[in-house]
């Protein structure tokens, strides 16, 4: 409120005469001026391919040199939703965002409590929890790839070797459901540490006198985690919700190493499943369709998030 | 006390979790292939070999190993490019959605997020025919036009708000004193904003390090290739031989890490700017 009234008559503008009283049209040129490069390089490459997209998910499109490309209405969109391995991969993914984003949540509120917490050598446990961040995602994938390997893996490896298993079992190959599980594993791996980052951000804002009311008033470190700390951390846990989903909605690129996709096309995710019906089948109409539907997952999800965002204050 | 011990034990097994793949990273990249191979598994090599390693750096440069080494120049030339341009763009961009007054400043934000938040997969077709068209395809030039594309709304988001968190009077002064808006941008602004600076270039080299998708279609030769679209073909192609991917994969994983690790004090605040305040 005060801030309205600041902008309003702040009092110094009278005095810097290189500033208009109001926003004329000097400053909206000049901001025009500064955005206008911006705007170029995103929206010059962005904008077209969006409405080609578009219109060629009504058309029907086999190849990129087809020269008949017939108007075909939503008989695309028709197609998907009656496509049994296109809700196939939705589910999949569905089940993927789910369940990685639980552990993701779990995990990363005990490391973002650990990141504040008391810990000698505080800074080296920082650094550790970044290296899985900022290792390149196909380099984690790759890695992933060979440990969960069925012939000379390191996880058969260290599992027969100490005695957990008697002989080395097929992690990616043999049944779909396990390997879509041990993707998601992965990637839990790799994406803990973003959502430990996210979440003690939140953590650093509660404010400090709070838990000392509670230990005065006699609760104990659990109750006060269940009654300042996870309240306290509801917002920001529902950013990384919107966040992490929205990344597993687009997910490619963990599949694309790990499994390929396989076994029995168990660990395709929508946006993998476009990527094959789009290139390898060389169906760029049904593709384009297909990428509209995930296309508008993405933007209900970000509307949710902006939203979210502009509740906590943001600018926008 | 008990406490001490508890949150100690805790991150040291954060820790070993964490650490442990990748030791067994390095491990195989210099591990002979019948090490790799051996049943039960040689855990840690008896002669340790840097031959992957020192095919990577002295190859000729057709074989395996020079593509490699070919790819990693061409993703940092991706890289630094695409923060290069998307970091000009940006900062004048955010400076006016954070300063200047103007209609349809937030709509203006929020078309450059929605722009950010689009999914590639529903690009990638027609980008590929433009890119065609313009001779683009399979350049690096190619891949710093498309990737700028997504880091600008970033560079913006983070910038717009470091803007924001700065006291106004800063520039105030230097105009008072007779610099004009941009020249109070570049020599007193910007000055102040510089750890927020390294930060967001810090995160932009890591998106375009990272980037897959577009980089597996729009790339064919190895003059275009970039390090993850390297490693994928040999995770393919090389799979009896998981030391060369490994080697690989430790290289590749140097920058970012190294980058990460020595700007380590911006990533907490630079995640909640870019995330949890937008």
């Amino acid at each position: 409120m005060t801030d309205q009234l600041n902008r309003v008559a702040p009092p110094r503008e009278q005095g810097t005469p290189t500033r208009p009283a109001r926003p004329g049209r000097g400053e909206a040129r000049f901001a025009l001026f500064l955005l206008l490069p911006a705007a170029f390089v995103v929206f010059g490459v962005v904008v077209y391919p969006v409405v080609r997209t578009l219109v060629m998910s009504v058309l029907d499109v086999d190849g990129p040199l087809d020269d008949s490309t017939p108007f075909v209405g939503v008989s695309n969109y028709a197609e998907a939703l009656a496509d049994p391995g296109f809700w196939r991969a939705v589910w999949q993914t569905s089940y993927f965002s789910l369940t990685s984003i639980f552990f993701e949540i779990v995990f990363g509120v005990g490391i973002a409590l650990l990141l504040n917490a008391p810990l000698r050598a505080r800074w080296l446990f920082r650094a550790i929890v970044i290296v899985p961040w900022a290792l390149p995602t196909i380099v984690s994938g790759a890695m992933w790839r060979y440990i969960f390997s069925g012939q000379y893996g390191a996880l058969n490896a260290l599992l027969t070797q100490v005695g957990l298993m008697d002989e080395y079992r097929s992690w990616l190959g043999a049944d779909p459901f396990l390997a879509l599980n041990m993707v998601i594993a992965a990637d839990v791996w790799k994406n803990t540490s973003l959502v430990a980052f996210l979440l003690l951000a939140g953590l650093q804002n509660i404010p400090s006198d709070l838990y000392e009311a509670a230990r005065i008033d006699g609760a104990g470190p659990i109750r006060s985690f269940f009654s300042i700390t996870v309240p306290m951390l509801v917002p920001s846990i529902v950013i990384v919700l919107v966040l992490r989903t929205i990344d597993t909605v687009r997910i490619f690129d963990i599949v694309y190493i790990i499994t390929g996709g396989g076994p029995a096309s168990g660990t395709q995710t929508v946006a993998f499943y476009t990527y094959v019906r789009a290139f390898s089948d060389q169906r760029l109409g049904y593709g384009s369709a297909l990428s509209y539907l995930v296309t508008a997952v993405v933007l209900v999800l970000s509307i949710v998030y902006l939203r979210t965002l502009r509740k906590r204050g943001a600018l926008l | 006390m008990r406490y001490k011990i508890f949150i100690h034990a805790a991150a040291a097994f954060v820790s070993v979790v964490f650490l442990a793949p990748l030791a067994w990273l390095v491990l195989a990249s210099v591990s002979e292939p019948r090490d790799l191979l051996a049943r039960p598994l040689h855990w840690i090599p008896e002669h340790p070999t840097w031959s992957r390693y020192d095919a990577i750096a002295n190859s000729g440069g057709s074989d395996v190993a020079g593509m490699f080494r070919q790819s990693m120049g061409n993703s940092v030339v991706v890289a630094l490019g695409t923060v290069a341009v998307s970091m000009v763009v940006g900062v004048l961009g955010g400076y006016a959605l954070a300063r200047l007054r103007f209609r349809f400043r937030r709509s203006t934000m929020v078309a450059f997020l929605i722009a950010y938040m689009l999914p590639p997969i529903a690009l990638l077709i027609p980008l590929y025919l433009v890119l065609t068209q313009l001779q683009l395809l399979d350049s690096k030039l190619g891949l710093i036009v498309v990737y700028t594309s997504f880091t600008t709304p970033f560079v913006l988001w983070i910038m717009t708000n470091q803007f924001l968190a700065l006291p106004v009077e800063l520039e105030e002064a230097a105009r008072v004193d007779g610099c004009s808006r941009l020249g109070a941008l570049v020599r007193v602004v910007l000055p102040v904003a510089r750890p927020g600076l390294f930060a967001t270039m810090m995160f932009t080299f890591l998106m375009s390090w990272d980037e897959f998708l577009y980089a597996l279609i729009f790339t064919a030769t190895p003059d275009a290739k970039t390090v993850p679209v390297a490693i994928a073909e040999f995770t393919g192609r090389y799979s009896a031989d998981f030391g060369l991917v490994a080697a690989g994969g430790v290289l590749a994983t140097l920058p970012p890490v190294l980058l990460a690790l020595a700007f380590q004090r911006y990533v907490v605040d630079g995640l909640a700017a870019a995330s949890v305040k937008g």
